[in-house]
């Protein structure tokens, strides 16, 4: 589950791949992890080239930025996948 | 094939009072600089100031592989017990290794960990040093994630810790040198990173003491790059705040790793340091 503002995303990956994205709001739904933010904390991410301390999702969460929550050992275990993905739409 | 000047040896070190079989890298003659790595990582990451030939030319840089860490073996009976890095421990290490060289007032650099470091040399060898340079200095970093998953048997070590460093640094800095930082990483040895980081979240607060630092004794250095956010430069600035004539710069552009993320960023930066050392 990834959080901009109010706005929900479901993700369901497989293989490295996102086979599936959903759009919320979603009533009674399970999810193994989620990372919420503000939208204005995503927007200053996802920057072409973001200001120190907002390049990076711990980079987030050391500003208290970004709530990690959920089955944390899914998002350890599978953390570099993590970050690329949601750093992805720094390229579009 | 184009060989490098830098040599590797391995050698005996009585460290905490058991053998442990030491490897280190130099290049260079002159004044000793002695090179601390970051936690988890080894050496390999000071390549790039081994092979600078205008900072060879009058400095002998050293790095060696604490133990546990990258070519270094651990103590015999490791298995038996959690490594953990102390204040003690890492001092010993240090001073031991620049006593086992026999090297004359050495310059000790560090990174991290051994950015931090330094500031206790500062306050209990200061007469036996040139000068101190710590990158990415703060005086204690306090606990922002849990780092017990970077040491758990459901989630690949190499894996957790190669991507935590990754995001220490600076999306400014190349693609090639980022990647083999992390690779740096991912080749440790299970529970060292989090071992080395008891040192720097736990047991090493140095925030009551860095007032007493002497820098008429020996000069100390702190350079810190922008994008570090676990040593940020803010921590520094705090540092350098506190400490009577340290000299404090910000590396635009560079992350937590400055000497392996973005080489030639970095030497641009340190030679002047290293001139100023030299002219004292």
């Amino acid at each position: 589950m990834v959080e901009v503002g109010d706005q929900q995303y479901l993700l369901q990956i497989e293989n490295g791949l996102i086979q599936k994205m959903e759009i919320g709001p979603f009533v009674q739904r399970t999810w193994r992890f989620a990372i919420r933010a503000k939208r204005e904390a995503w927007e200053k991410f996802w920057q072409k080239t973001p200001a120190p301390g907002w390049h990076d999702l711990f980079g987030l969460l050391r500003r208290g930025e970004v709530a990690f929550e959920g089955d944390q050992r899914v998002l350890m275990a599978y953390l570099q996948y993590v970050k690329l993905v949601l750093a992805a739409p720094r390229k579009a | 094939m184009r060989l490098e000047p830098i040599v590797g040896k391995y050698g005996e070190f009585d460290f905490e009072k058991k053998k442990v079989r030491l490897y280190f890298e130099e290049a260079g003659s002159g004044i000793p600089l002695l090179c601390l790595h970051t936690a988890g990582s080894d050496g390999r990451q000071y390549r790039a100031v081994l092979n600078d030939p205008q900072i060879t030319k009058n400095f002998r840089v050293i790095t060696f592989d604490m133990p546990w860490h990258g070519k270094s073996s651990p103590p015999a009976g490791w298995e038996k017990e959690d490594y953990r890095l102390t204040t003690g421990s890492y001092t010993e290490m240090i001073m031991g290794f620049a006593h086992a060289l026999g090297l004359e007032k050495p310059v000790v650099m560090g990174c991290s960990i051994g950015g931090r470091i330094v500031l206790d040399l500062a306050l209990k060898h200061a007469g036996e040093l040139r000068a101190l340079v710590g990158l990415q200095t703060g005086a204690f970093v306090e606990r922002y994630y849990d780092s017990s998953w970077l040491d758990h048997p459901e989630v690949h070590g190499g894996r957790a810790c190669g991507a935590l460093a990754y995001g220490l640094m600076s999306p400014l800095s190349p693609e090639k040198e980022r990647w083999e930082t992390v690779w740096h990483y991912m080749q440790g040895g299970p529970g060292v990173f989090t071992g080395d980081l008891y040192f720097y979240q736990v047991e090493g607060d140095i925030r009551g003491r860095i007032g007493e630092i002497d820098t008429s004794l020996c000069p100390l250095y702190l350079l810190t790059g922008e994008y570090d956010y676990s040593a940020s430069p803010r921590d520094t600035e705090a540092v350098a705040a506190r400490v009577k004539g340290a000299k404090f710069t910000v590396m635009k552009g560079l992350g937590h790793f400055p000497m392996s993320e973005n080489p030639e960023a970095f030497l641009g930066y340190l030679r002047p340091v290293l001139a100023e050392i030299a002219s004292r």
